[in-house]
């Protein structure tokens, strides 16, 4: 703080702890302070405020694991986001090695520059695209029906149209942290371990994989938390019967009309988002400043 | 693959010999099939999608095939609803840029002037807003602000942006000091410089690559937003907004042509920005 002031004097130096005091207090603690207080609240007529059935409570939270079909949903949306993690890892992780040790450095270049281009497009845009891929009479349903896989067009909408499109909306979220960190490994080494004998399957094993652990780690960690997050995919791709946890939230906020509610479910998925992080970052032994590099 | 072995493949000499060939081959020719599935699957999508904007069916699709037309561009060009979206987005863009831009680099100048455990403490709380999920910020700050009297609007819009958008200005700002020499700001002040002034010149003309790149990236991220704006959007109509509704309420190739725009944007943004770098690096080699 002093230090600060000492560096760029006590306007310029005051302004800017003013600013960084703005965000951190103003726009990062006293919202989620205030959700974590409001969740704790039962829903209130306005003139019930401060008065006598103005109580902390945790039913807010209890309702979501004593509904059946709430905590059902929350599970499908856990395993659903580990589920979409880890086929994006399975599917950047081939082409992560090759861009980052395999390819010249021209043709790793004009990969990346093809990547970013779908990368830069907005999420909404990306699973209109897939909504359109796998409408019923579609494109999709259309080829494999003259190829003759299937007999009768399929209805892809629900969960596999779901994974399916967040599968494509993430997966370089996956890819480029992935890239980077292969990217630094010392291809000598690898040559060395070929020399000595090692089979392709023990180099990844033992080396490369040991050294990306920070990249991987900050993919599956962005790709989780985006998958169990995302309102769009499950909106456009699901079905009824398809439904993710974000919906529930918000149709507390905007249907159900029971903030607290809604603020409890939102601060479940929060925690549940940040206690995947702390897991991942702990087997993976890596510190949250490698992730958010 | 296991043909390889050198015991084996000494007996029967031709088709062994083939075969092997073959299982040599064999890792990069699966190889190849992966990359071409891969880069199917990423650009097939946005290729189906922009190709539906020429088609004359009323419904956003390829097959079947009704006719080719380039009517849906007009009907976008008319929609009033749209164009209002989109002034929107850009005016929400640019005011989180502005906010952003200026708090990221004073959370990035405060952290360096930090020891390493506070440090640590702050850049935790900086960088969260970003391993939290778009909603939960959304609704915090929606609940926040409630208490205040104000609802969901444009003013919540950009706040809600900007709580984690001002993170990743940070951590560009950050990753730029970390190779900034503070000698050059001693040596300013010998020179008799004021505080103010080695702000501006020194330090200012330092950050502004990381400034530049980190204002785009805002803007991106500002203009593609959905999650966080859809909790404190109150009845304004941002452009991300304005196609989800569409897709549910009445979606036609309007959309699409839309869609083909905005890709075709961002085509160029990419490609004047490669251009851009090669020019650079040229210019260096040379210097």
């Amino acid at each position: 703080m002093t230090e600060m002031i000492k560096r760029f004097g006590p306007g310029l130096g005051g302004f800017f702890i003013a600013l960084v005091a703005l965000w951190i207090i103003g726009m990062v603690l006293a919202p989620n302070l205030m959700m974590l207080n409001f969740s704790l609240k039962p829903m209130l007529f306005p003139n019930d405020i401060g008065g006598p059935k103005d109580v902390y409570t945790v039913e807010n939270y209890t309702a979501l694991f004593g509904d059946r079909v709430h905590r059902a949903i929350f599970l499908k949306t856990v395993w659903g986001s580990g589920l979409v993690m880890l086929a994006t890892l399975a599917i950047t992780y081939p082409l992560a090695f090759w861009m980052a040790k395999v390819a010249t450095i021209r043709g790793a270049r004009a990969m990346l520059i093809a990547l970013i281009i779908p990368f830069w497009i907005n999420e909404v845009l990306r699973t209109l695209a897939w909504f359109i891929i796998l409408s019923f009479n579609g494109p999709l349903n259309a080829f494999l029906l003259s190829i003759g896989l299937i007999d009768a067009p399929v209805r892809w909408q629900g969960d596999f149209g779901v994974l399916a499109g967040m599968v494509y909306a993430y997966i370089l979220f996956m890819l480029f942290p992935i890239y980077n960190s292969i990217s630094t490994l010392e291809t000598a080494q690898l040559e060395a371990a070929k020399n000595l004998g090692a089979s392709t399957w023990r180099i990844h094993r033992r080396i490369v994989i040991p050294h990306a652990k920070a990249g991987i780690a900050t993919g599956c960690v962005f790709t989780f938390m985006l998958a169990a997050g995302s309102y769009v995919a499950p909106a456009l791709l699901g079905s009824p019967g398809s439904r993710w946890f974000t919906e529930i939230i918000y149709n507390w906020f905007f249907e159900g009309g029971n903030w607290n509610r809604g603020a409890a479910y939102a601060l479940v998925l929060l925690v549940l988002c940040m206690a995947v992080v702390m897991v991942t970052l702990k087997i993976f032994r890596v510190n949250l400043a490698d992730v958010a590099k | 693959m296991t043909m390889t072995s050198p015991v084996t493949a000494r007996p029967a000499a031709r088709p062994v010999k083939a075969l092997d060939r073959l299982s040599r081959a064999l890792p990069k020719l699966l190889f190849i099939a992966y990359l071409t599935l891969f880069l199917a699957y990423l650009f097939l999508p946005l290729i189906i999608m922009s190709a539906a904007t020429f088609n004359t069916s009323k419904f956003p699709t390829v097959t079947p095939w009704l006719g080719t037309t380039m009517g849906w561009f007009q009907e976008l060009w008319n929609d009033k609803a749209m164009w209002k979206a989109l002034w929107l987005s850009l005016g929400i863009g640019l005011a989180v840029v502005a906010f952003a831009l200026p708090v990221g680099t004073a959370a990035a100048l405060f952290l360096t002037s930090l020891d390493a455990r506070a440090r640590g403490i702050f850049y935790a709380v900086m960088v969260s807003p970003l391993l939290t999920p778009g909603v939960a910020i959304g609704i915090a700050t929606l609940i926040l602000w409630r208490q205040a009297g104000i609802g969901g609007g444009t003013f919540l819009i950009v706040l809600a942006q900007a709580t984690f958008i001002t993170a990743y200005v940070m951590l560009m700002v950050v990753a730029r000091l970390q190779r900034f020499d503070r000698a050059q700001e001693e040596a300013a002040l010998g020179l008799g410089a004021s505080k103010w002034m080695i702000f501006r010149r020194v330090l200012l003309p330092f950050l502004k690559p990381a400034l530049i790149a980190a204002a785009f990236i805002a803007f991106l991220q500002s203009f593609e937003n959905y999650n966080t704006t859809l909790f404190v959007r109150g009845t304004d109509t941002p452009l991300t907004v304005y196609i989800a509704t569409k897709v549910r309420t009445g979606l036609t190739p309007a959309v699409n042509a839309l869609a083909l725009i905005l890709i075709a944007l961002t085509i160029v943004t990419a490609l004047v920005m490669e251009l851009n770098r090669r020019r650079k690096e040229g210019g260096r080699k040379e210097g």
